[in-house]
């Protein structure tokens, strides 16, 4: 409907034609862009209440770094994950914070030409040493794109609780396990009474909610977020938020996000990511409100990116 | 917060020229439908005019065919025909023959294209697993993919007299309607089935293997995400999402097996009965026996039984059995897929 009401081209063409070739004097102007971005961003109200209970650290990353074909995507990176916070990675598109994501879980390692140094660990093992099913049940994920999986919703949960083989437990079994992932993930009382529906039916807030409840249902001790907002409409983004703030002191969560406001909303870490590097990492007050680094202070102020 | 200084803070407006004046949109009267407002050039109007001549005719023939073939054939489309044995009968210029119904080839071709999509759909399926999610090495991929081709390009005819030449050897003699001697025909409805399969097979691992790479790359990745090794996540996530794939791929090629005549003539025998090889269910099978196409080709003026209202009244059969085995695949997987 909105394309209708855009005036025809032929006009548009027109507009073009006149626009002002004399651009701002380049210094002064972004300045003053800056800051009032800045300030914009500070004021808006922040969803984080102050930090209660106790912080564990889970994972840590050592001079780890990621190639793409040779191609460094991620530059030796020291950074840790901690129980009771909410890490955020930011940063311009390709500056490889969902590639870091990706390493966590070993994820990476999905993509044929990818090869890695450094370490990774979780709770002071090495990743490379842990069965990689042991990591992912251990290391949840949520993607861009709602994706529950073509089945009912309730085999969508059970679908991370069933082992393979042969004594595979039945539907009673494993029904409490799923309605309580379904709860902490906060669906339960929209869906509960029609688990057997498919589960694609459902909005696409309530998808993204059911893939988190997914990967609850393992119990995680880390849960990874890749952008677990980008496809969704601001009110599904509310509940996912608030979602996230509520899950803080149960699992590690790491979120990956190109929104900057969300960042300052949930994080209580921010680390932002430049071309591949680990550019400023730190509490999300002082990156937000006094960056070290002048990169991350034109990032966050909106000069670039 | 900073402490920077204030004067830097003016607002960004006054430091950007003046911009040029907008024209204003006239929002106050309703935008006109854009499909009418666009200027049709002739050569669009004509092609559009063209589009919908086809679709049409298109339409035009299909129910052609079905109420010719009805209209031609309809005193031999009895309920009573469809269960009597067929008979040769000429017919003379007193009248069309009446004799006989076409219960085998109904059988016939109900045995055949049973037998045929059920070789072809694991082999199908599984060939479809892998070139979409191994596919390594990459030369072995295409070699497979161009192997697919050629078998879809193959003509039937050329697939039958293949499978004559194979099956008439004294080896598979366990398989076909063999004489007294212990020559081997190499003709029985399971060496006919087997031939049959390969033409459903490239039409079931095109159309799986479409749907499988259709599914998004993150799905998968939610399955590894959650701890499932590859096997798991074809299993439980990539088969399922894949069933209406699975099922068009099926039913177009349970249509092109029971569509086929070459097939048929050079492999099931030119007997209208079923002619089993001893008795019991394996004794049908190696037996030789006719299909509804075989039957039409009989019947018709080409055939050695010629009476075309037969052949009208069987294709009609045939046409119908076709149709509905569409309709049923179809329905099917709506359904599972909707559960």
């Amino acid at each position: 409907m909105t394309e209708l009401k855009s005036p025809p081209p032929v006009r548009r063409i027109v507009v073009k034609e006149s626009t002002p070739v004399a651009p701002p004097k380049r210094r002064a102007g972004r300045a003053a862009a800056a800051k009032s971005t800045a300030s914009d961003l500070l004021s808006a109200p922040r969803k984080r209440p102050a930090k209660k209970g106790k912080v564990t650290d889970r994972m840590q990353t050592m001079d780890f770094s990621v190639a793409y074909a040779g191609k460094p995507a991620v530059k030796e990176v020291n950074l840790k994950v901690s129980q009771g916070e909410v890490l955020a990675l930011i940063g311009p598109s390709g500056c490889g914070k969902t590639t870091l994501l990706r390493s966590l879980n070993r994820l990476v390692e999905q993509t044929p030409t990818a090869t890695t140094t450094g370490m990774v660990t979780l709770d002071g093992r090495e990743t490379h040493e842990l069965d990689v099913t042991d990591l992912r049940r251990k290391v949840g994920m949520v993607f861009q794109q709602p994706n529950p999986f073509p089945m009912s919703i309730f085999d969508n949960v059970a679908y991370g609780i069933r082992e393979r083989g042969s004594r595979r437990p039945g539907k009673r079994a494993l029904e409490p396990k799923v309605i309580e992932a379904l709860e902490r993930c906060g669906l339960y009382d929209e869906v509960k009474d029609n688990l057997s529906h498919p589960a694609l039916r459902l909005s696409g807030g309530q998808q993204q909610r059911l893939c988190i409840g997914r990967s609850l249902a393992v119990n995680p001790e880390v849960l990874l977020l890749d952008e677990p907002c980008s496809a969704l409409d601001p009110r599904s983004t509310t509940i996912i938020e608030e979602l996230i703030m509520k899950l803080r002191d149960e699992v590690a969560i790491v979120i990956v996000t190109h929104n900057l406001q969300q960042a300052y909303r949930v994080a209580d870490r921010v680390a932002f990511m430049y071309l591949g590097d680990l550019v400023e990492y730190g509490p999300a007050d002082q990156l937000f409100g006094s960056p070290r680094n002048k990169r991350t202070r034109d990032y966050v102020s909106g000069a670039f990116g | 917060m900073s402490s920077a200084p204030v004067s830097g803070r003016l607002p960004l407006r006054k430091r950007l020229p003046q911009m040029p004046e907008m024209p204003k949109l006239r929002r106050d009267r309703p935008l006109p439908d854009p499909d009418e407002q666009v200027a049709w050039s002739p050569i669009d109007r004509l092609g559009v005019a063209a589009c919908w001549a086809a679709g049409l005719l298109l339409c035009a023939i299909a129910f052609s065919i079905v109420i010719y073939l009805l209209v031609r054939g309809i005193q031999f489309v009895t309920v009573d025909a469809i269960g009597q044995h067929p008979v040769v009968g000429q017919s003379t210029d007193a009248g069309p023959s009446t004799a006989g119904g076409y219960l085998d080839p109904i059988l016939g071709t109900l045995i055949l294209t049973t037998i045929g999509t059920l070789i072809a759909l694991p082999i199908g399926v599984g060939t479809a697993i892998w070139l979409s999610e191994y596919g390594r090495p990459s030369w072995l991929a295409r070699a497979v993919e161009s192997c697919v081709e050629i078998i879809a390009g193959t003509p039937t005819i050329v697939i039958a007299i293949f499978g004559l030449l194979v099956f008439t050897q004294n080896l598979f003699g366990f398989l076909s309607f063999t004489a007294e001697g212990g020559a081997v025909f190499g003709r029985s409805f399971i060496i006919a089935g087997i031939m049959m399969s390969l033409i459903a097979l490239p039409l079931i691992i095109t159309s799986t293997r479409e749907a499988m790479q259709s599914i998004p790359a993150h799905v998968r990745e939610a399955s590894y995400a959650l701890g499932k090794d590859k096997i798991s996540t074809i299993r439980r996530v990539l088969l399922p999402a894949s069933r209406k794939g699975i099922a068009t791929g099926t039913t177009l090629g349970m249509g092109r097996i029971a569509g086929d005549t070459a097939i048929v003539v050079l492999l099931l025998g030119a007997s209208l009965t079923l002619q089993g090889q001893g008795g019991g269910v394996l004794g049908t099978l190696k037996g030789t026996g006719s299909t509804l196409t075989s039957y039409v080709f009989a019947n018709s003026p080409a055939g050695e039984a010629n009476s075309p209202e037969k052949a009208y009244a069987a294709a009609f059969v045939l046409l119908i059995i076709v149709i509905f085995m569409n309709f049923a695949v179809d329905m099917l997987s709506r359904r599972r897929s909707d559960k």
